[in-house]
C-alpha cells in the first residue's frame, strides 16, 4: 500500500508498510497510478505527456525500491498472538484530584468537572492508595506516569504536593520512576504553585484556546466571565521560569475555523509550544465540527503549515503539536499496532477510587473496572481493549495513516459510534491531513 | 536517483512499553 499526495511544489509517496517517504519527480508521481500494469501499458496510457526514454528510466528507479522494500512493500503484520501475550501491567495513571472545577467551559467532556457525578476532591489517603496500586501493578516496567488531571486540580493542590512526595520516595522502594505531570487551567496559578510544577513536573498542560474573543467565548468562568486575561499572564509567569517541556493547550470549534490565527496569536504572545485541536462533542451542539466544515478545516491546517514554515525560515520556529512526526524511527511498531494503551497499560483514577480504562470514560459506569480498594484488580475489559487495535477496524486495515495514528482514540469512537471499532470519520479525516502537511514539512526541509 | 529522493527510511521493521502514553 502506498500513498501519495502533493504539499505545495512537492510530490510526497509514503510506503506505508515499510514507513519509507520519498519525495519524487511528476513522471514517477503519475507512474504510480499504472504501477500494477505491465510496462508497455504504463508507457502507453503515458506517451502522451512524457518521452518513453524519461518514462522507462523513472520505471528502472521505482523498481530498485520496490526491490529494496521501500515501495509497495506487504505488511509484515505484527501477528495478535503478541499482543495478547503481552503482560497485563499499568505504567500510566490519569489521577483526577479534583471532579470540581472554577471554570464553565461550554465544550467540556468532563460535565465541567463533575463527570456526570458529585463534585469531590481527592483524599490524601485515597491518591496515596492510588499511587501505591500503579507501583504494585505495573509489573517489570520502570518508567511510570502520573497525570494529575480533572475537574481543575488546582482546586488540590496541597494534596498533590503531598503526593508528588509521596510518590518520590515510594518510587525508590520499587526501582521505578515516575513521570509526573499536570494539566492546569490557570485561574489558580501563583509563583508558590509555579516554582513546585516547575520543580516537579515533567510535562505541564495550560489549556488557553488562542485570540481572547475565541479563548472567552468558550472558557468562561463560574460567573461567565472570560478568562483570557486573569490566565494569559499566569501562562506567561510559568513559561518564563520553565526549563522543562510544557504545552498551551487549546481546542477549536465551528466558531474558529480560522484557528491558525489563533495558534499564530498564541506563538507571538509568548509560547513555543502550541496545541491546538478540533473540539469532540455532541454532533446536535452548535460549535460542533460537521463533514461539510472539512474542506475549511483542510485550508486551514495548509495555512498552519505556511505559517509554522515562515516562521522557521525567519528564525521564530515554534512546535506544533499534531505537526510532531518523527521520521527517523517513531514508536516501534508494537506501540503503532496497540495505540494509547487505554484499558490496558493507561487507566484514570477518580476522587472516590473507582478505575476507568481513560479519562474519558470517567462517569460512565459501564466502563467502570473497579476500585483501588478492591483486594484483587481484575480488569474484564483488558482483553476488549488489547483486541481494539488497527487490525481488528476495518476502516483502519486499509488506511494509509494506520501506523502514525494507531487507530485513533477509542472513547471518540465509543461515543460517536457506539463501538469502538468503528473510528470517528470526522477525526480521522483530520488526522490523515495533520500528518499529510506534518510529513509535507519534513519534505520542504529536508 | 534522478526521480526520487528518500527523506525517510524504512521504519517499521523492527514492545518494551518504556514509551510514553500517545
Amino acid at each position: 500500500m502506498i500513498h501519495k499526495y502533493k504539499f505545495k511544489d512537492q510530490y510526497i509517496v509514503i510506503d506505508v508498510n515499510s514507513g519509507a517517504i520519498h519525495i519524487v519527480s511528476e513522471i514517477v508521481y503519475d507512474i504510480l497510478d499504472f504501477y500494477q500494469e505491465d510496462r508497455d501499458e504504463i508507457v502507453a496510457n503515458l506517451s502522451h505527456k512524457y518521452d518513453e526514454a524519461n518514462i522507462l528510466e523513472a520505471l528502472d528507479e521505482i523498481e530498485a525500491l520496490v526491490k529494496e522494500e521501500m515501495l509497495f512493500t506487504e505488511d509484515s503484520q505484527v501477528s495478535m498472538h503478541i499482543l495478547e501475550e503481552r503482560d497485563a501491567v499499568i505504567k500510566a495513571m490519569c489521577l483526577h484530584v479534583a471532579h470540581d472545577c472554577n471554570m464553565k467551559c461550554k465544550y467540556c467532556f468532563g460535565d465541567t468537572g463533575a463527570f456526570e457525578g458529585e463534585r469531590s476532591l481527592l483524599s490524601l489517603e485515597t491518591g496515596k492508595k492510588a499511587i501505591d496500586f500503579l507501583l504494585k501493578n505495573s509489573g517489570s516496567r520502570r518508567n511510570l506516569e502520573i497525570d494529575f488531571f480533572g475537574g481543575e486540580p488546582l482546586l488540590n493542590f496541597d494534596v498533590v504536593k503531598e503526593l508528588v512526595a509521596y510518590g518520590e520516595k515510594a518510587q525508590e522502594d520499587y526501582g521505578k520512576n515516575i513521570r509526573f505531570t499536570i494539566t492546569t487551567n490557570g485561574l489558580l496559578l501563583d509563583d508558590e504553585k509555579i516554582e513546585f510544577i516547575n520543580s516537579h513536573m515533567v510535562n505541564v498542560i495550560l489549556s488557553i484556546d488562542g485570540r481572547p474573543h475565541v479563548n472567552d467565548n468558550m472558557r468562561k468562568t463560574v460567573n461567565g466571565k472570560g478568562t483570557y486575561d486573569l490566565i494569559h499572564k499566569n501562562y506567561i509567569n510559568l513559561v518564563n521560569k520553565r526549563k522543562g517541556t510544557y504545552y498551551v493547550r487549546g481546542t477549536f470549534t465551528r466558531n474558529n475555523l480560522d484557528f491558525s490565527e489563533d495558534v499564530k496569536h498564541l506563538v507571538d504572545n509568548g509560547f513555543k509550544s502550541v496545541s491546538v485541536e478540533p473540539v469532540v462533542t455532541d454532533p446536535s451542539y452548535d460549535y460542533a465540527l460537521k463533514e461539510e466544515d472539512l474542506d475549511t478545516i483542510f485550508k486551514e491546517y495548509e495555512r498552519l503549515a505556511d505559517l509554522y514554515l515562515d516562521y522557521y525560515n525567519s528564525g521564530k520556529e515554534f512546535d506544533f503539536f499534531h505537526f510532531k512526526v518523527d521520521l527517523t524511527q517513531g514508536p516501534c511498531v508494537i506501540k503503532r499496532v496497540s495505540g494509547c494503551g487505554a484499558g490496558t497499560e493507561y487507566i484514570a483514577v477518580t476522587p472516590n477510587g473507582d478505575i476507568y480504562p481513560c479519562h474519558q470514560f470517567v462517569g460512565n459506569e459501564t466502563f467502570k473496572l473497579g476500585n483501588i480498594a478492591d483486594d484483587v484488580f481484575d480488569n474484564r475489559l483488558y482483553g476488549t481493549f488489547n483486541r481494539t487495535n488497527i487490525y481488528s477496524k476495518e476502516e483502519c486495515k486499509k488506511c494509509w495513516a494506520k501506523f502514525y495514528c494507531s487507530g485513533g482514540c477509542h472513547a471518540n469512537a465509543y461515543h460517536m459510534n457506539n463501538d469502538m471499532l468503528i473510528p470517528y470519520k470526522l477525526g480521522c479525516e483530520m488526522e490523515k491531513k495533520r500528518l499529510e502537511c506534518a510529513i509535507g514539512i519534513q519534505a520542504k526541509l529536508s | 536517483m534522478k526521480n526520487i529522493k528518500t527523506i525517510a527510511k524504512p521504519t517499521l521493521k523492527n514492545g518494551c512499553g518504556e514509551c510514553q502514553t500517545s
